[in-house]
């Protein structure tokens, strides 16, 4: 967590710039040196875990089973010993990363644009088109944000694995998948959960655009398909992305949905699951758990840290807005 | 068995078809959408030609092709929506009434084991736990933090240390903190928190074993992940308070406390409010933390990981529908109250 980059955070626009005056400024600069010290210590509190399982998963083996990270710093010794194997090792035990980390690709690219386009159709429908029972539907579909996903997994999963049979007529056969054909059960059961959501944000951006725009646009002679092609998609990109990076980190760090629909082999498993699985069978191997911890942490960081304003954006919309 | 680039192919081979799809549906959809208005208005315009021609008046119906619109605007939404959320929940609904094996009716029967199962009353406690502290302690936290680097000239940075938790996966997390609670029998420790421990006197300790100090300590991981989006909620809501307010609170000399208890926390009530809610509804739902460190051993389990187990691992469908049900309910109060504060909200 070394590389920290100053990124902007919520909301540090421009609501410094309200000049105060000397005294309240005196007497601020007095207040804030504590304040700093705390926030430094808490910050650094809030850093060492992550910092600590990196130093460890760049230390030799032995020196990692048998000393604490901390001694690192007088007794310097790094390998990326640790990565090669948890990534590219031979043996079962060490890990074959590389394999998972492929899974959690292929799991997560698809989970993140099914959602996405579904979602923004919903949404533009929901906010610009008059139909009867709009609102009736939008509030079921904002109150489905409330059923767990454990309400639906059982029969989610029962579903793939028999079809759906209605009186003895087959309306739809059982998915019958093997292999890394099981990412389509994880895709559309990841695509299902996140479509309240989805369309809860995006309505939330797609409805405040001016309807002056929309009103032009039709009396010029588009149509619904047209407006929202050329003038609405544009207009979200902010939103989309917003709820894309959310929707990443959701998918990329779920356990338990790929867990029941992809099953543990190096065929489908994500990441994930096959860190939660080390963790319980190796979990004296630190020198596996940390490298390979570390890279299932990598990815989620890097789109975190170059995309968290629209991160934030979302959040701040997705919560605070209701 | 190395690692070797043909194994993965067909798994790129399946994304493909994946991408593909998409495009195939998404594309096609907008397509769809395109070329059936455009016939539409033709065959219009040929019935305008030949009302004109022959003089008879039109017949309009607009509204109708809007609704038609929304329709296909919304049909993949709607069609996931029922079949993945709908219809399961209203079947887990009926599961929780039949037994294991979902063949025969039992009524309430695994409502009242979940109540007098001493294992599952114990579950229940932890999630009581779980849910009085994880949102308590985490919006504490992250108010007191947003206060402190309020407007400090490292704000940015100070922020993303402690928001950047909330990138790492609850798995990744709980290794983390795993390696921290790592306890050694004999020679150096090499977790951080026995070290501690023996430096300051005390004996090491299998911090994970000992009930009920276990689940505290993996309510500290979850309240590590949550800290931060309490802490930037709030920070925007601290911001979003007017500047003259402030401005005028000071020159009548309000003290610091006053200032917070008086201005602060009566503006930031709303965002307050939503970072209560939406915590203790994620922590409600809490599963991988539980599942990764412990895997609901030593008395640490909660509803979601107990779920789990039922209805997968012991193949009991009832008895792990009926706690998703009870899982269902419990969130169901929260939220009520936040759609009545919203209202409020709106209105006044």
């Amino acid at each position: 967590m070394t590389t920290a980059t100053p990124t902007v955070a919520a909301g540090a626009q421009k609501t410094a710039g309200t000049p105060p005056t000397t005294a309240a400024r005196v007497r601020k600069r007095l207040n804030s040196r504590t304040a700093t010290l705390v926030s430094i210590v808490i910050a650094v509190v809030w850093t060492i875990p992550t910092f600590g399982l990196f130093i460890s998963s760049i230390r030799p083996e032995d020196d990692i089973k048998t000393t604490g990270w901390w001694t690192a710093f007088t007794n310097p010794q790094f390998t990326l010993e640790n990565y090669q194997q948890v990534l590219f090792g031979r043996s079962s035990s060490s890990g074959q990363l590389a394999s998972y980390f492929i899974n959690s690709l292929a799991i997560t690219i698809p989970s993140v644009l099914f959602p996405l386009a579904f979602a923004a159709l919903a949404a533009y429908a929901l906010a610009w088109i008059n139909f009867r029972g709009r609102d009736w539907l939008y509030i079921a579909i904002f109150a489905l944000q409330i059923v767990p996903l454990q309400m639906a997994l059982v029969p989610l999963l029962k579903f793939f694995s028999t079809g759906v049979t209605l009186g003895g007529i087959t309306l739809m056969p059982a998915w019958d998948l093997v292999d890394e054909q099981k990412f389509a059960q994880v895709w559309f059961a990841h695509t299902c959960f996140a479509l309240p959501f989805a369309v809860f944000l995006l309505h939330n951006f797609v409805s405040q655009l001016p309807g002056d725009l929309m009103e032009a646009a039709r009396v010029d002679g588009a149509t619904h398909p047209k407006i929202f092609r050329t003038i609405v998609l544009p207009l979200i990109t902010p939103a989309l992305a917003a709820f894309g990076i959310f929707q990443f980190l959701w998918v990329w760090n779920d356990l338990l949905v790929a867990l029941i629909f992809a099953g543990g082999g190096n065929e489908t498993a994500p990441l994930t699951v096959r860190l939660a699985e080390m963790a319980g069978t190796r979990g004296n191997e630190w020198q596996r758990l940390t490298a390979g911890a570390f890279v299932s942490i990598v990815v989620p960081l890097v789109v975190f840290l170059s995309l968290q304003r629209f991160f934030v954006r979302g959040l701040l919309a997705g919560s605070v807005k209701g | 068995m190395g690692f070797d680039f043909a194994d993965e192919q067909p798994k790129l081979l399946m994304l493909m078809y994946g991408l593909v799809a998409f495009v195939v549906v998404v594309g096609g959809l907008l397509l769809l959408l395109d070329v059936v208005p455009a016939w539409f208005a033709r065959r219009r315009e040929a019935q305008l030609v030949a009302a004109s021609v022959s003089g008879t008046p039109l017949a309009r119906r607009p509204k109708q092709r809007e609704g038609l619109f929304a329709l296909f605007f919304l049909l993949p939404t709607l069609l996931l929506l029922v079949i993945g959320l709908v219809v399961p929940a209203i079947r887990t609904t009926l599961l929780s009434l039949m037994d294991g094996s979902s063949s025969n009716w039992v009524g309430l029967r695994n409502y009242g084991w979940m109540f007098s199962d001493s294992s599952i009353v114990r579950v229940l406690i932890n999630t009581l736990v779980w849910v009085l502290l994880v949102p308590l302690v985490a919006t504490g936290f992250g108010l007191t933090y947003a206060i402190l680097v309020d407007k400090a000239r490292f704000e940015a940075v100070a922020k993303s240390l402690i928001f950047l938790p909330m990138a790492i996966s609850f798995v990744g997390a709980s290794i983390i903190w795993k390696f921290v609670y790592a306890y050694r029998g004999e020679g150096d420790q090499i977790g951080l928190l026995n070290q501690m421990v023996v430096s300051l006197g005390g004996e090491p300790k299998q911090w994970l074993l000992e009930s009920p100090l276990n689940t505290l300590l993996l309510i500290v991981i979850m309240v590590w992940i949550q800290a931060g989006f309490a802490m930037v909620v709030l920070s925007a809501a601290i911001k979003a308070i007017p500047g003259d307010i402030v401005e005028a609170a000071r020159l009548d000399g309000v003290s610091p406390w006053q200032m917070f208890w008086q201005i602060t926390m009566p503006s930031i009530r709303p965002a307050l409010i939503v970072v209560v809610v939406t915590l203790t509804i994620a922590t409600l739902k809490v599963f991988d933390i539980v599942r990764t460190s412990t895997n609901g051993n030593y008395d640490t389990s909660v509803i979601a990981s107990e779920m789990y187990n039922q209805a997968f691992r012991y193949g009991q469908n009832g008895q792990g529908s009926a706690l998703a049900v009870f899982l269902f309910i419990l969130v169901i109060p929260v939220v009520i109250y936040q759609i009545r504060n919203l209202r409020q909200q709106r209105e006044g």
